[in-house]
């Protein structure tokens, strides 16, 4: 029935099919080649009744079932395939495994320059640990940040002329947080080595969305990568110190004191490194284990919102000002922060379509909760403000509290109309995820005009 | 008819032994022979059957071996072994004792 003309497409959407196979972690060579070979089994016999070769494609398609549900199944008869595939490449060969293993030496190599680069400026003769930290903390994003985006680019195939684009900000983040003259323990150099990170954070994520950063459901992605990161981040680090603590004791046993090994090259260069492999593990295994941070959400949102009513209360109860240092500034903003992440994992993690239940009217309960302690904390501000006059600190955490107060109003206004059933869930992530380049722009603002305006105060 | 999802699972073990049990065979060839014994009635998603014979290889109750279609393609050839055909004898006996039970009340209620 099958002419050759009409063979080639087909065998081209056969290899595609094989593809989407091959992507799923826990099916390996052997097993898509038993797959495909049922495939084509099932299409030979419907073409031989009669269907055309495409139409016998979809429905052999169509008869394997999802394979979503098709790698979950294997997933349970292979858990272990899952963390071997991580750190080993499979032992059947052929093109998956090849390129495994250039993305395991590529990914090593990565992280391997981002630890090289934070030990670089120590050959010119700025020590870490010897009165140079400032210029560590400026800098710290822009040791790690650009190889973090070269493995994206490099992941996602991204375009030379997009690279192009992508080294620019970089470029421009070296300049300004090296040329500025900071006065020494100056406001706005901390601020600036605050900042910088977040800006760029930006600039990963492009990369991370392969250079299509206005595509839909990228930036979900992007945001549920952040969360994901953090958590593997964290994990590497508690396991880094446990390495750091074995390495100082099994020195001292032999009197050697290995302080300068685990001060100036373990914990740097590990702290540099673990951004990078974090990402990899992130990158690797998203498709077939369950997502943490969503999880994590669900467990600290009822948790977070019993704390921020106890303070409102206790606030109330005694009528204790907020104090204003800066680091009470910057816990408040991380405490909105977190509220605004909270928000954020709890919509990428729901399904937009489902009704309103128990979970949303949390929710609302912590936004509009988190909204009166910014209402509070902006107060403060602008009181100290009009008081003593505009310093950076406070006209940054201003900005931020404003930026903050804006995005959670809205939120708010929009849970309210979901749980009324006037809207839909699906307006709520769009919010949220239309909002997140505006904290990335804030912050480039904040490093590239407050030493300006504040003369490096 | 749709059966659920774990009454499939239950006798998906024991309808692959048994149609290996008649001679060697392989995935597609297997979901064709469930088709045709149950009239039609028994329609498994493709790709479930893999995951299952890979469990059943793990355990030992068959042996899985490349080999060459019709075609000239590698095809995978599943055989069961001694393991496997005690395995089938068990189950065999468990589900006649299922059967034998639900015939007695389905009797009951008919003479009833």
């Amino acid at each position: 029935m099958t002419t050759s003309a009409d063979r080639a497409p087909l065998d081209e959407q056969i290899a595609q099919w094989r593809l989407y196979l091959r992507r799923r972690r826990a099916i390996h060579g052997p097993d898509v080649e038993e797959l495909e070979g049922h495939l084509r089994d099932q299409m030979a016999v419907l073409t031989e009744a009669g269907l055309a070769g495409d139409e016998a494609f979809l429905i052999a398609v169509k008869r394997m079932g999802s394979l979503d549900a098709l790698s979950r199944e294997f997933a349970r008869e292979y858990s272990e395939r899952l963390w071997k595939q991580l750190v080993i490449a499979p032992e059947a060969g052929g093109e998956l495994g090849k390129s495994t293993r250039t993305e395991t030496l590529v990914v090593l190599s990565l992280a391997v320059a981002a630890a090289v680069a934070i030990k670089a400026p120590a050959l010119f003769g700025l020590q870490l640990g010897g009165g140079d930290e400032p210029f560590y903390a400026r800098n710290a994003s822009l040791f790690v940040l650009p190889p973090l985006a070269a493995y994206f680019a490099w992941k996602r195939g991204v375009a030379v002329v997009t690279c192009a684009w992508l080294v620019l900000p970089f470029a421009a983040a070296a300049v300004v947080a090296n040329i500025f003259p900071f006065g020494t323990g100056s406001d706005t150099e901390a601020l600036t080595a605050l900042h910088l990170p977040i800006a760029l954070w930006l600039v990963v994520g492009v990369a991370y969305v392969g250079g299509g950063w206005f595509a839909s459901g990228g930036r979900m992605d992007f945001v549920r990568f952040s969360g994901e990161l953090f958590i593997y981040y964290v994990l590497i680090a508690l396991g880094g110190g446990v390495l750091t603590a074995f390495t100082m004791m099994m020195f001292n046993a032999i009197d050697i004191n290995a302080a300068w090994l685990a001060e100036g090259w373990l914990i740097p260069c590990g702290a540099m490194g673990a951004v990078i492999v974090g990402s990899w593990l992130v990158e690797a295994k998203q498709s077939v284990v369950e997502n943490m941070a969503p999880v994590l959400t669900r467990l600290f949102t009822p948790l977070f919102t019993v704390v921020l009513l106890a303070f409102l209360g206790t606030m109330a109860w005694t009528g204790s000002p907020i104090n204003l240092k800066r680091e009470v500034l910057i816990a408040f903003d991380l405490l909105l922060v977190l509220v605004v992440g909270l928000v954020l994992y709890a919509a990428s993690a729901r399904d937009p379509q489902a009704p309103p239940d128990f979970f949303d009217r949390l929710q609302l309960l912590l936004v509009v909760s988190a909204l009166v302690v910014d209402a509070l904390a902006l107060a403060a501000i602008v009181a100290r403000i009009s008081e003593f006059g505009f310093t950076p600190n406070r006209v940054a955490a201003l900005g931020e509290n404003l930026i903050l107060l804006v995005n959670l109003t809205w939120s708010a206004w929009l849970y309210a109309r979901f749980l009324r059933g006037r809207g839909s869930f699906a307006v709520l992530e769009q919010w949220q995820i239309a909002y997140l380049p505006v904290y990335s722009v804030w912050a480039a603002f904040v490093v590239v005009f407050f030493p300006l305006v504040f003369d490096y105060r | 008819m749709d059966f659920g999802k774990d009454l499939v699972a239950a006798s998906a073990t024991p309808l692959v032994l048994a149609i290996l049990a008649e001679g060697d065979s392989y995935g597609y060839a297997l979901i064709k022979r469930v088709t045709e014994l149950s009239g039609g009635h028994l329609q498994w998603t493709d790709g479930m059957l893999y995951p299952v014979l890979h469990r059943l290889e793990r355990h030992g109750l068959v042996a899985a071996k490349w080999g060459a279609s019709e075609s000239g393609r590698r095809r995978k050839y599943y055989r069961i072994t001694k393991e496997g055909r005690a395995q089938l004898a068990l189950q065999r006996q468990q589900w006649q004792v299922v059967n034998s039970t639900l015939r007695g009340i389905w009797m009951k209620a008919c003479t009833a």
